[in-house]
């Protein structure tokens, strides 16, 4: 492959590697490329092309939804470091994190049973702003490139992640 | 250094000329074709002068096929041979189609997907649907060609955004079986929006809500100049129009004792239950005479205000939807700057009041909602089909239902999540759960639930040669890819050994490329002739469009990136396809196809690289303008 497909998410998109990222340039430069690498752009080409095309088009979505995403972001920035945030194989987590996910947990399904949307909206409020401040820690971790504490910050952003999908499926049913 | 290019004598360096390719909405109801012409979108009419050709297939004992609106007028006559909403049956078992309620067929059950017994023998839906599309290309060429010589250069068919991968497969399938090349299955909301933003010149977050006849999208999109990207997409694909026609013949057999209908009874009851609810859209009540079996004569009526507490459910249901679909989005209601509704089923009034209602805004309903999709796909059929347009647009669809395999406890792990943007590939690592484990075997399943049980089973297939390893030591990963038309592969691959398994996602519902070519041929008297005809036919086709391609490709950038000897390997590959192309062996024009590929891999790969560096350096006159 050349030499601009292996080039990092940030450098792929002209952006500065920091997890600070210009979400309307991120957005501009994405557009751009999809414009010249997209399969519909190549559909009269050649084989070859068109399978060169799949590649960027793919190779691009993916870094855009990680770039996109502060979570990811900080996970690659990591990675981009060398420490694997090994959300999956290390379940060590800090005794007081998991026992208030345990609390937030329970509060969604008794809102859930009792079909409490106010109560819902309020969970889905305190977790946002849950998420903004670890998202701030995780700012301020990479910034002085302390790589242990950014990545007890991804990996308890993780558990939000988890948290945000039950109160959305929570919500879901109480739409039906 | 570069150097300027003259072409050969006699050779033209002239643009290639304008290639015809059609839009194919393959409706429940109805089915459109259209193609842009002199510049814009218009639907092409059928033999009764009609843009809409119902999606009705009649069949009959001596094998002879009826499709349209001839079909439509007898399907009372014949209900059992004639087939209404085949697109219902795409990609669904009989287990599937019970649900719809009763309908006037015999079905068979069949493995994958269901069978419809007619007087021309089993019929499946792919079938009928191929019977629907030969119409439409038949429709498309007469119109576009007239009597020169010449052939389509291909069609994108819609299909809706919520169809799992069989449906899709299905309608794939079907277009091959008729002889269309497939540029693209495109998602209706999405086709929509096409010609809805290009004609508004929409700006920003719409949501395009579609009620066809059997199926509901929601989809929410972005549009930023002739960028159409997908945020979300939702819907149920066995929800539509039918479903109201349905409520109404089932409130009509309670309310006057109609127990057991037969096949003739209910296709009248619904036919007029589809009139009568057609008719309160304009009108506060509505009533028709019915005839059944044994001369039994009903008059039936309806109010406005009963019909609407009837389906009222129905529309509730389609809220569900888009609720999800807003919430995958992360956008609030009031973010929605626009509401564009297509499908015909958008015509009732009660449906139009409930989706303002949840939006808080009047829904846009500036284009005909039987036509907007159709003319959508024509446009982007015309700029797949390489003709060079000023709109310049871009679709970024994604994939409406998450995509796993199946693991231990019948639980399944999502690989590609719903959403994603197209094209996408995930991969995921698995390992063995016995020592001296040597095969694994995965079930490929599609849908957002926990258990396997409630999703919809793809593919099943085996992965064996792994070495013998303790419990948990063999290192899987298996990879996902979705390509365009929001279709599916998959590969396995052992990573310390290298031992890979790869499957197309087709085998347990879909049809092989075999069985395609034996369909193809099938009932003909020159079969073997026809297919080997054929067959050299299509090759003659790729080679000189492959031609054209390395061609305009080596005057733009050939010599800028090309050395004297690279480019001499590229033209003596091609002047040896161009020269197996003059003969009539397929499989020698297949191999120099093959070597040109090859020798021209390289040279694309540059290509694409100083495109890239091209979209991230050079600026755009609108970049400039705006801040």
């Amino acid at each position: 492959m050349t030499r601009n497909f292996n080039q990092n998410h940030f450098a792929l998109f002209g952006l500065p590697v920091s997890f600070d990222v210009d979400a309307g340039a991120l957005e501009r430069a994405y557009r751009e490329l999809q414009r010249e690498v997209h399969p519909d752009r190549h559909a009269q080409a050649t084989e070859a092309e068109q399978r060169i095309a799949a590649q960027w088009s793919t190779r691009s979505n993916e870094a855009y939804r990680i770039l996109q995403s502060p979570i990811a972001r900080g996970r690659y920035l990591l990675h981009l470091n060398g420490i694997d945030t090994a959300e999956e194989t290390d379940t060590a987590m800090p005794v007081a994190f998991l026992v208030s996910q345990m609390d937030w947990r329970e509060a969604v399904e008794s809102a859930r049973r009792a079909r409490d949307d106010a109560a819902l909206d309020r969970l889905g409020r305190e977790e946002r702003a849950l998420r903004a401040a670890l998202v701030g820690e995780l700012r301020d971790a990479l910034g002085r490139a302390d790589w242990p504490a950014a990545r007890l910050c991804v990996r308890k952003l993780r558990f939000i992640e988890k948290l945000a999908e039950e109160i959305d499926l929570a919500a879901e049913a109480l739409d039906t | 250094m570069a150097l300027l290019q003259i072409a050969e004598p006699g050779e033209s360096t002239a643009p290639h000329q304008h290639r015809l390719a059609v839009g194919i909405d393959l409706g429940t109801t109805n089915s459109l074709v259209a193609a842009v012409r002199s510049g814009s979108a218009e639907v092409l009419r059928n033999t009764d002068d009609q843009p809409l050709t119902p999606s009705v297939v009649r069949y009959f004992a001596d094998g002879r096929v009826q499709v349209g609106s001839a079909a439509k007028a007898t399907q009372a006559e014949d209900p059992e041979n004639t087939i209404v909403s085949v697109k219902r049956f795409m990609g669904r078992g009989l287990a599937d189609v019970a649900r719809y309620g009763a309908l006037p067929y015999r079905l068979v059950d069949a493995p994958g997907m269901v069978r419809l017994q007619t007087a021309a023998g089993v019929k499946s839906p792919v079938d009928v649907s191929a019977d629907i599309l030969k119409v439409l290309k038949v429709q498309a060429e007469r119109a576009l060609l007239g009597n020169d010589e010449g052939e389509l250069a291909g069609a994108v068919i819609t299909v809706p955004a919520y169809f799992d991968d069989a449906q899709r497969q299905a309608t794939k399938d079907a277009a091959q079986l008729a002889g269309l090349t497939v540029l693209r299955l495109l998602n209706e909301p999405t086709a929509a929006a096409i010609a809805y933003g290009l004609d508004n010149a929409a700006e920003g977050t719409y949501a395009v809500y579609d009620l066809g006849g059997g199926t509901f999208d929601i989809s929410i999109l972005k549009l930023t100049r002739g960028v159409f990207e997908v945020l979300s997409t939702n819907g149920d694909s066995a929800l539509g129009g039918d479903d109201f026609d349905q409520a109404i013949a089932a409130h009509w057999r309670k309310v006057h004792g109609i127990a057991s209908a037969d096949m003739k009874d209910l296709r009248r009851l619904l036919m007029v239950a589809r009139e009568v609810k057609e008719r309160l859209t304009g009108a506060p009540q509505a009533e028709a005479e019915v005839t059944l079996r044994y001369g039994q004569s009903l008059r039936l009526r309806l109010t406005r205000e009963e019909f609407h507490a009837l389906t009222m459910p129905i529309v509730q249901r389609t809220l569900v939807p888009v609720k999800k679909a807003l919430r995958d989005a992360r956008l609030t209601i009031e973010e929605v700057k626009g509401v564009v509704m297509v499908g015909g089923a958008t015509r009732m009034p009660h449906v139009q009041a409930a989706v303002s209602a949840l939006f808080g805004q009047p829904t846009l309903n500036n284009l005909d909602p039987d036509k907007v999709v159709a003319l959508g796909a024509a446009i982007q059929a015309n700029a797949l089909a390489g003709n060079k347009t000023g709109d310049d647009l871009l679709l970024l669809d994604v994939i409406p239902l998450s995509l796993g395999v199946e693991t231990m406890g019948g639980l399944v792990e999502k690989i590609v999540p719903r959403n994603a943007t197209l094209p996408v590939a995930r991969a995921q690592e698995f390992t063995t759960f016995k020592d001296g484990q040597t095969a694994m075997a995965f079930h490929v399943v599609q849908g957002e639930r926990d258990l396997v049980k409630d999703c919809r089973s793809l593919a099943r297939f085996e992965l064996r040669g792994i070495p013998p390893m303790v419990a948990g030591a063999a290192r899987i990963a298996v990879t996902f890819q979705v390509d365009a038309d929001g279709l599916l592969s998959v590969s396995a691959r052992e990573t310390g050994t290298g031992v890979a398994a790869e499957i197309a996602v087709k085998p347990s519902y879909g049809l092989s490329d075999a069985e395609i070519a034996a369909m193809l041929t099938a009932g003909h008297a020159h079969a073997r002739e026809d297919a080997g005809l054929r067959a050299l036919a299509e090759q003659r086709v790729e080679a000189s469009r492959t031609v054209e391609a390395v061609r305009s490709a080596l005057a733009a950038d050939g010599a800028i990136l090309l050395n004297d000897r690279e480019r001499q390997a590229i033209e003596a590959a091609m002047q040896a396809l161009e020269h197996a192309a003059t003969g009539d062996d397929p499989a020698a024009i297949k191999s120099a196809l093959a070597a040109l590929g090859a020798a021209t891999a390289e040279f694309a790969a540059r290509r694409m690289d100083r495109s890239v560096a091209r979209a991230l350096t050079g600026k755009r006159i609108d970049d400039v303008t705006t801040p």
